[in-house]
């Protein structure tokens, strides 16, 4: 049985209906990585999945429970964290009240804490009293990130790690990797650079307009493939 | 005139001012609700203690300590029932609710009360003062302007220093992504309005015993509130003190050069507070 699991999960913003029937599964340790064009409702999936958009309960499954119609705490108490697109730090927090709120709803014992999250990104532990939206957009990214890992999270959703950064930070951010897959936790990635989806995930899936247009193993699509089912067919 | 004696009076009569007004500076800085009852309800709390007192013949302090709870209570289901419903992108459901609720709770109060004014007895308290050189100040005024500093000290070490207030802090930051924390917004602004009830009936003791109350007084202390917190800066609480003391001074300034220009100066304190700092003396950075 899958860890995570969604079944024809569709999703609205009032009328506009922005998911179309989308299956995806999540085995116990594994990465996955989600790729697609602006639009495609990437962000939309990872919203479903953590609570923010209510959905049909059955919708989607963690551990074969039907979670689809829980709200954000709730979800985030079953073990599932997000990092949300655009980071969404706390502005009146600091950057050590950032990391802490992250365990707010979900207090279960496991590898991460203050002490591991600094030891995974050490240049917070310098800054951890700076407000947490005065550092750079590659630390900010560290402390969502590390605020998700708070709640030792079984499942890390993690929403465009790479937005708006510099390719050498980006390499910083992935470099954390291998650590938090170590810890124990599956981790969904949403990304737009393919070559950097490719890397990290054991395997990808490819949306356009609200549906799942390619998955696979790395290993077994080419780049071709991959760029016909981002863009479209025909272009 | 002394002067000195008048700027102290007018200090601790900003403490009563600060009190009024705290609770509807934290839970406009949780939620940017304006609770336009937050006058009434402390005239409800004056006369939960008068019962108290009367009934159970007890020191209105040991009524406090018995309506601090009920207060949350009522503040917790109030926020958790009604006013919960009336939060969204628009701000005027909040204020047209918590309208009609003052018109209720004023007309409630006269029904079951009566128009007539009333006070909370605190004995001997009533009249003992201190004094030191010149200046005289009443233990009254002394215990409220002390209690104001003791509420707005333990307010900021919650929010600050605690679980609950980062949650609280979080929440008004970002009430979407304080949920992926965990955080159920509702159940957190819940307990923030049960808090400020609970300072509300510290204020409605200080209220009932150093003056006389009646139902219709409510709006009036409402006004008091809103302009300590707007002089103060909107969220700021120790603004909110400074905001009451610069109301307390004025009015006992203004009424000890005319006791007819009393609460007139302290509008005008307000108004020249406004045209000179728009938002205060401590506005928060972030809004
Ligand atoms: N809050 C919203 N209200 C209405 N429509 C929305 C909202 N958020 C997203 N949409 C629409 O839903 C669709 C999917 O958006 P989504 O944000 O999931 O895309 P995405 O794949 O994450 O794109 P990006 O790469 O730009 O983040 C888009 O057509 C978008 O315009
Ligand atoms: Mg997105």
């Amino acid at each position: 049985m899958a860890l995570l699991e969604t079944h024809g999960l569709t999703a609205f913003y009032r009328d506009f209906q922005a998911l179309f029937g989308v299956d995806v599964s999540l085995d116990a340790g594994e990465t996955l990585a989600i790729v697609g064009a602006n639009g495609a409702g990437k962000s939309t999936l990872m919203r479903s999945i953590s609570g923010v958009l209510i959905n049909g309960a059955r919708q989607i499954l963690f551990e074969g429970r039907p979670i689809g119609a829980l709200a954000a705490p709730q979800v985030m108490a079953l073990g599932i964290a997000m990092v949300p697109e655009g980071r969404k730090l706390f502005p009146s927090l600091s950057v050590e009240e950032n990391l802490l709120i992250g365990r707010y709803g979900r207090t279960t014992k496991g590898p991460w804490s203050l002490e591991t999250v600094y030891r995974l990104f050490p240049i917070l532990k310098e800054r951890r009293n700076n407000p947490g939206t005065a550092l750079s957009g590659g630390q900010q990214q560290m402390v969502a990130i590390g605020r998700a890992l708070m709640s030792n999270p079984r499942v890390l959703l993690c929403d465009e790690l790479s937005l708006g950064l510099a390719p050498v930070v980006i390499r910083d951010i992935y470099a954390a990797f291998p650590a938090i897959r170590e810890s124990g936790a599956s981790i969904v990635v949403v990304e737009q650079d393919i070559g950097q989806a490719m890397k990290i995930a054991d395997r990808l899936y490819c949306m356009m307009e609200g549906r799942v247009t390619l998955s696979g193993r790395p290993s077994e699509l080419n780049r071709a493939a991959i760029h016909a089912a981002y863009f479209g067919a025909d272009s | 005139m002394n002067w000195a004696d008048t700027i102290l009076q007018g200090i601790l009569l900003g403490g009563l001012y600060a009190l009024f007004a705290a609770g509807l500076s934290l839970v406009f800085g949780i939620m940017r609700l304006v609770n336009l009852a937050h006058g009434d309800l402390i005239v409800l709390a004056a006369y939960l203690i008068l019962v108290l007192v009367d009934t159970l013949h007890l020191n209105p302090f040991v009524a406090l300590v018995i309506a601090m709870p009920i207060m949350f209570g009522v503040g917790w289901l109030l926020q958790a029932y009604v006013l919960n419903r009336t939060l969204g992108p628009d701000i005027l459901p909040p204020l047209l609710v918590t309208f009609g609720l003052s018109v209720v709770l004023q007309n409630g109060l006269l029904q079951a009360y009566s128009a007539d004014s009333r006070r909370i007895p605190s004995g001997y308290l009533d009249t003992a003062s201190i004094s030191i050189g010149s200046l005289h100040a009443g233990v009254m005024p002394l215990l409220t302007f002390v209690s104001a500093v003791a509420v707005i000290l333990i307010l900021n070490r919650l929010l600050y220093a605690t679980e609950l207030g980062r949650a609280f802090r979080a929440t008004s930051d970002d009430a979407v992504t304080a949920g992926l924390m965990g955080i159920q917004p509702h159940r957190t602004f819940a307990i923030a309005t049960g808090i400020a009830m609970t300072i509300v009936a510290v204020a409605a003791l200080y209220l009932g015993t150093r003056s006389n109350f009646d139902p219709t007084i409510g709006p009036a202390r409402l006004i008091y509130a809103f302009e300590a917190v707007i002089m103060g800066g909107l969220g700021s609480l120790w603004g909110t003190l400074i905001g009451g003391i610069i109301l307390g001074m004025a009015q006992t300034i203004g009424g000890a050069i005319n006791p007819e220009w009393q609460i007139l100066a302290g509008h005008i304190a307000f108004v020249l507070v406004l045209l000179f700092r728009p938002r205060g003396f401590f506005p928060r950075a972030v809004d």
